[in-house]
């Protein structure tokens, strides 16, 4: 009996989003009569921090400060249909949704500028401080909060746009079944390392490495915090959280945190993770969406780590040391 | 039944309510006196969440009962910000990207500040110890950790 180690690896192509139907997201901008934005969404923000990258996203595009920009995810009532926060498309989807409403709105802004300064409108910039300048001309310019009350007060436009994004809805060909169910692939590779206690069948992360390849990322702080805390729930997928121990049947399932078990602070593996940027083609400023990849590559590297160890492949989620103490005695059977 | 007078303060100010029998702080301080820094999570004591320190101890406000408390001087998440600026703690979880879906992070702070009042400089191992009863879903609490060694280092630079 011995405590033994093994090392695995995994690789992964992500898809962001779905397509059961077309997968829309729509979203609505408008300016306030001192120019600052709206952007109105029913995308919801679950703590992943859609809100800021929508304000980026509209910011970026309308050629403001983020701080100008609010977002508003109230209610899925009244605001422009979205299919939903999940399937790791808020940021590619929505994302895009925004950038189409904040180009309609900007050129709306740079025509009401355009008639305010006498000029024409193709020949007008942002400087992305709330000004809008002749090109070439820099001394010719008008903010953006004069050009919002000019807009509301005296020219009776409203400097706003429509975002519509879709993925159209894809249909197999008869022939070969193949059809485009998802867009924008990200990828990640794990490599773990683990110790397996052979006679209690428990399994600890040593080490997880993860490289993921996510697009651009638009927040690098919030994508890396994005990627520390999915790598943690990766491990605890791997080998600690379930619903369901003998699934169907439910007896012995988890009923409250007391009996749901996920690695607590004092059981972290040593983490580290790099980021690749390859921005994508048809992604928002070249986001991907790396949502719930993060969590996903852990997984196999960590099963692959156990049979590197022990020589039992364990494919069942999680991998608890009653699984592994069963499977190392079929194993001795054999 | 007869409704029970309790007196305490809250954050720095005096607080009395008729209360229930059996009402427990969370309760009292959520839905009495609207003070919701302190979450309900499990409501069993195996969260965090609802952590607040009373007379200096860190304790699981869903596990307290209201009564008990009578001339307690409890401390939530909501009283740390003095004048409009932000305490160490939170301070450190903002610049540590300590927090995302923000449900855990007011226990995480009590828990760490009741750390930081006994134990100034921690080691990595206290601060871990000193988590260890709070559940954080999204961040794989790596970040909450550096959050209060950060902190901590910045309280003793203060202090210095």
């Amino acid at each position: 009996m011995a405590i033994r180690r093994g090392r695995g690896v995994a690789a992964i192509n992500y898809p962001t989003g779905m397509n059961l139907g077309g997968d829309p997201t729509q979203a609505l901008v408008h300016s306030t009569p001192t120019g600052n934005f709206m952007v109105t969404l029913s995308s919801v923000d679950l703590g992943q921090g859609m809100k800021q990258i929508m304000a980026q996203i509209c910011a970026e595009t309308i050629g403001v400060p983020t701080d100008r920009v609010v977002v508003d995810t109230a209610d899925t009532d009244t605001g422009p249909h979205c299919m939903g926060t999940f399937a790791s498309r808020g940021t590619h989807r929505a994302g895009n949704a925004v950038i189409q409403a904040a180009r309609e709105a900007r050129q709306v802004m740079l025509e009401v500028a355009a008639e305010e300064l006498e000029v024409n409108a193709s020949d007008l910039e942002t400087d992305g401080q709330g000004n809008i300048l002749v090109k070439g001309a820099p001394q010719k310019s008008i903010s953006i909060f004069d050009v919002a009350l000019s807009a509301h007060f005296k020219r009776g436009r409203s400097i706003s746009g429509r975002g519509m994004f879709l993925i159209p809805r894809s249909y197999p060909e008869k022939e070969t079944g193949a059809m485009k169910p998802s867009t924008c692939y990200a990828h990640a590779c794990t490599v773990a390392e683990v110790e397996v206690d052979d006679e209690t069948g428990e399994v600890t992360v040593l080490t997880v490495k993860n490289v993921f390849e996510i697009g651009r990322a638009l927040n690098p702080k919030m994508v890396e915090q994005q990627l520390v805390g999915g790598s943690w729930m990766g491990i605890s997928h791997a080998l600690y959280e379930t619903t369901e121990p003998y699934y169907p049947n439910r007896d012995h399932g988890g009923t409250d945190f007391n009996q749901y078990l996920m690695p607590g602070p004092g059981d972290l593996a040593e983490t580290e993770i790099i980021v690749l940027e390859r921005p994508s083609a048809d992604g928002p400023y070249g986001a991907k969406g790396p949502g719930e990849m993060c969590a996903n590559p852990q997984i196999p590297a960590v099963a692959n780590a156990v049979f590197d160890a022990v020589g039992v492949r364990i494919d069942t989620l999680p991998i608890t040391p009653e699984r592994v103490l069963r499977a190392l005695k079929a194993q001795a059977a054999n | 039944m007869a409704k029970i007078p309790v007196q305490f303060t809250l954050n720095g100010s005096e607080k009395a309510e008729f209360i229930d029998s059996g009402t427990t702080l969370l309760q009292a301080l959520r839905d009495k006196i609207g003070d919701t820094s302190p979450k309900g999570g499990c409501h069993q004591g195996t969260c965090g969440a609802c952590s607040v320190i009373i007379d200096g101890e860190l304790r699981l406000s869903c596990l307290t009962l209201a009564e008990t408390c009578n001339g307690a001087t409890i401390t939530t998440t909501s009283g740390l910000a003095e004048g409009g600026v932000l305490h160490p703690l939170q301070r450190a979880f903002l610049d540590t990207f300590a927090t995302q879906c923000g449900f855990c992070t007011p226990g995480m702070i009590m828990a760490a500040k009741a750390l930081l009042d006994h134990t100034p400089n921690p080691s990595r191992d206290e601060v871990v110890e000193a988590l260890s009863g709070n559940i954080c879903r999204c961040t794989g609490y790596e970040p909450i950790i550096q959050a209060v060694l950060t902190a901590a280092r910045a309280n003793s630079q203060n202090a210095a």
